[in-house]
C-alpha cells in the first residue's frame, strides 16, 4: 500500500479499495481470470500510474489502457502532413505543445521548427486567431487535434474568424470522437472487456447519452469518472458491482461536473462548424467509421485543407509505423508496455520512436514515468 | 491537454466575444466563457469554471475547484497548464 498514504484522504481510500476486494472475490476475479477493465482517457491512465491504483487494487482487476490520448492515436501522415503545412513559406503553423513531439515519417513538429519552419506552441486556439489578427500578411493555421473536450475551442475560434471576417486564419481539423472507437473495441473478437471507466471532460461535453449503446447493445456497463484517485476507484467499485449484480447501465460518478445532457452550448457550436468524416484513420486502431471531424461547407475558407489541399486522404496512402514499434498491439491491450522490444530500448520520453511515449498520458510513458521496477516485470 | 484547469473569472472585458478574464493558480488569462454564458454575463464574475485551452468549460464550486487543482498539481498538469498559458502569451507579445 505503498501510495495510500499520498491519497488526499487515504482512510476512505482504504474503504473503497476493502470493498472492491470484497466484490472482486464474490465474481470470482483472480489473477489468471481477470476482470478487464479499461479506462478510456489518458488523463485517468496517467492517474492510475501516478497513484500505483493499478498495483493497490484486488489482483483478480486488470486495466486496459484505452486510445483517449489524442497525441497517442495521431498517425505518422498526420504529422506529415503537418509538417508540410508548417514548411510552406507563407505559413504560421501552431499547435498545442503536445503534438510537437510526435514523429512522422520524415521529422516532428519540432525538428521541422530547428529546420526553420516557423512552427509556434500556442496554449489557445485563440491565441493562434489573435496571432492571425496581428500578422494579416501571413496565414496563420491552427492545428485542431483532440476529442471533444477541444473540439469546441476550435469551432468557437473558427465562428469568431467567421464573424470578425478574417482571412489568414484556417484550421487543419483532425478532431475525433470517442463513441467509434469504443464500438470499434467492443466489436474486436480479440478484445475482452468486462467495462469501462468513461472519460470525464469529455463527458462534460458530449453528457451521457452517446455511450448508452454500450450498456444496450453490447451489455457492458461504463461510469463516468472524475481525475482524483478516490474518483477512479469509486467508478472501478461502480463498475464491479454492475458486474456482480448482472447489471449494464451508463453510470455518473462525476456529477458534480457533468451534467447529464453536456454542454448544450458546445455541442451546438461543434454541430455547426464540423461533421463527420466518413471514416478515419487512428494509429494502432486503423480506420474506425465516422469517428473524425471535419469542417463544414459552410466554413470552408477556415479549412486548412481545402485552402492548401493538403489533408485526410489527399495522399492517398497509408504510411507504416515504424520499424519494431509495438504501439498497436499496446493500444488494444494485447501486451502490456514493457513487452515492446523497443521499450526503454530504442523509445524513451526523450526520443520516443511511438506515440504512446510522447504524452504523459501515453501508456508507454505512463510506465517508464512511474513503472520503477515495474517496468521490469514480464507483462 | 485534455484536462482543464480550475480558473475564477474575475471581469468580462468583452461582452460581445464572450471574453473575460480569469485567474488561474495566480496567472491572469483572457478566456472565452461562450460555453457557461446564460443569463447576464456580469453574474459569471466571481465563478469558478473548469478552464480548458482559453474556455471556460463548466462552473464548479469553490470547493471542487480546489480539489481538482490539488489532483491536477499531483499530476505535474497544473505547472504545465500555466507554462504553455505563460509561453503562449510571450510569443504574442514578440508578435505586436
Ligand atoms: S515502447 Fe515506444 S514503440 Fe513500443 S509500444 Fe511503447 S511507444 Fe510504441
Amino acid at each position: 500500500m505503498k501510495y495510500v498514504q499520498e491519497f488526499r484522504d487515504p482512510k476512505a481510500a482504504k474503504a473503497v479499495l476493502a470493498a472492491i476486494a470484497r466484490v472482486a472475490d464474490e465474481i470470482g476475479a483472480t489473477r489468471d481470470k481477470p476482470v478487464h477493465i479499461m479506462e478510456v482517457c489518458g488523463g485517468h491512465t496517467h492517474a492510475i500510474f501516478r497513484y500505483g491504483l493499478d498495483k493497490l487494487v484486488h489482483e483478480g482487476i486488470e486495466f486496459i489502457h484505452g486510445p483517449g490520448c489524442p497525441v497517442c492515436v495521431l498517425p505518422m501522415s498526420r504529422v506529415d502532413e503537418c509538417v508540410e503545412l508548417a514548411e510552406r513559406p507563407e505559413v504560421i503553423f501552431t499547435t498545442f505543445g503536445d503534438a510537437m513531439r510526435v514523429p512522422g515519417t520524415r521529422k516532428s513538429l519540432l525538428q521541422a521548427k530547428a529546420d526553420g519552419a516557423d512552427v509556434r506552441m500556442v496554449y489557445s486556439p485563440l491565441d493562434a486567431l489573435e496571432l492571425a489578427r496581428r500578422t494579416p500578411d501571413r496565414e496563420v493555421i491552427f492545428f485542431g487535434l483532440g476529442f471533444e473536450t477541444t473540439t469546441p475551442s476550435t469551432a468557437f475560434a473558427i465562428q469568431q474568424a467567421a464573424r470578425e471576417g478574417l482571412t489568414n486564419f484556417t484550421v487543419f481539423a483532425n478532431h475525433i470522437t470517442v463513441p467509434p472507437p469504443i464500438k470499434a473495441l467492443l466489436d474486436d473478437p480479440h478484445m475482452v472487456l468486462d467495462g469501462f471507466v468513461g472519460p470525464g471532460h469529455v463527458s462534460m461535453v458530449i453528457g451521457t447519452e452517446p455511450y448508452q449503446f454500450i450498456a444496450r447493445d453490447y451489455g457492458k456497463p461504463l461510469v463516468v469518472a472524475g481525475f482524483e484517485p478516490l474518483d477512479l476507484l469509486q467508478s472501478v467499485l461502480m463498475v464491479l458491482e454492475q458486474i456482480r449484480d448482472g447489471r449494464a447501465e451508463i453510470e455518473n460518478q462525476y456529477a458534480r461536473v457533468v451534467p447529464a445532457e453536456g454542454n448544450p452550448a458546445s455541442i451546438a457550436a461543434v454541430e455547426d462548424v464540423y461533421e463527420p468524416r466518413p471514416t478515419f484513420a487512428w494509429r494502432g486502431l486503423g480506420e474506425i467509421d465516422a469517428s473524425g471531424l471535419r469542417i463544414r461547407e459552410t466554413y470552408r475558407t477556415f479549412d486548412a485543407e481545402e485552402k492548401f489541399g493538403i489533408g485526410y486522404g489527399t495522399r492517398g496512402r497509408a504510411v507504416d509505423e515504424p520499424e519494431g514499434c509495438a504501439c498497436g498491439l499496446v493500444m488494444t491491450g494485447r501486451i502490456k508496455p514493457p513487452a515492446c522490444p523497443q521499450f526503454g530500448k530504442g523509445c524513451t520520453p526523450d526520443m520516443p520512436l511511438g506515440a504512446l511515449m510522447v504524452s504523459s498520458e501515453g501508456a508507454c510513458a505512463a510506465y517508464w514515468q512511474y513503472g520503477g521496477a515495474r517496468a521490469e516485470e514480464p507483462a | 491537454m485534455c484536462l482543464g484547469i480550475p480558473g475564477q473569472i474575475t471581469a468580462i472585458t468583452d461582452a460581445e466575444r464572450m471574453m473575460a478574464t480569469a485567474s488561474v493558480s495566480g496567472v491572469r488569462r483572457e478566456v472565452c466563457v461562450a460555453p457557461i454564458a446564460q443569463g447576464p454575463l456580469e453574474d459569471l464574475v466571481g465563478e469558478w469554471a473548469l478552464i480548458h485551452v482559453g474556455f471556460a468549460m463548466s462552473r464548479i464550486d469553490p470547493d471542487e475547484a480546489a480539489k481538482t487543482l490539488e489532483a491536477l498539481r499531483a499530476l505535474g498538469e497544473v505547472e504545465e497548464e500555466l507554462a504553455a498559458m505563460r509561453a503562449s502569451a510571450a510569443m504574442l507579445e514578440e508578435t505586436r
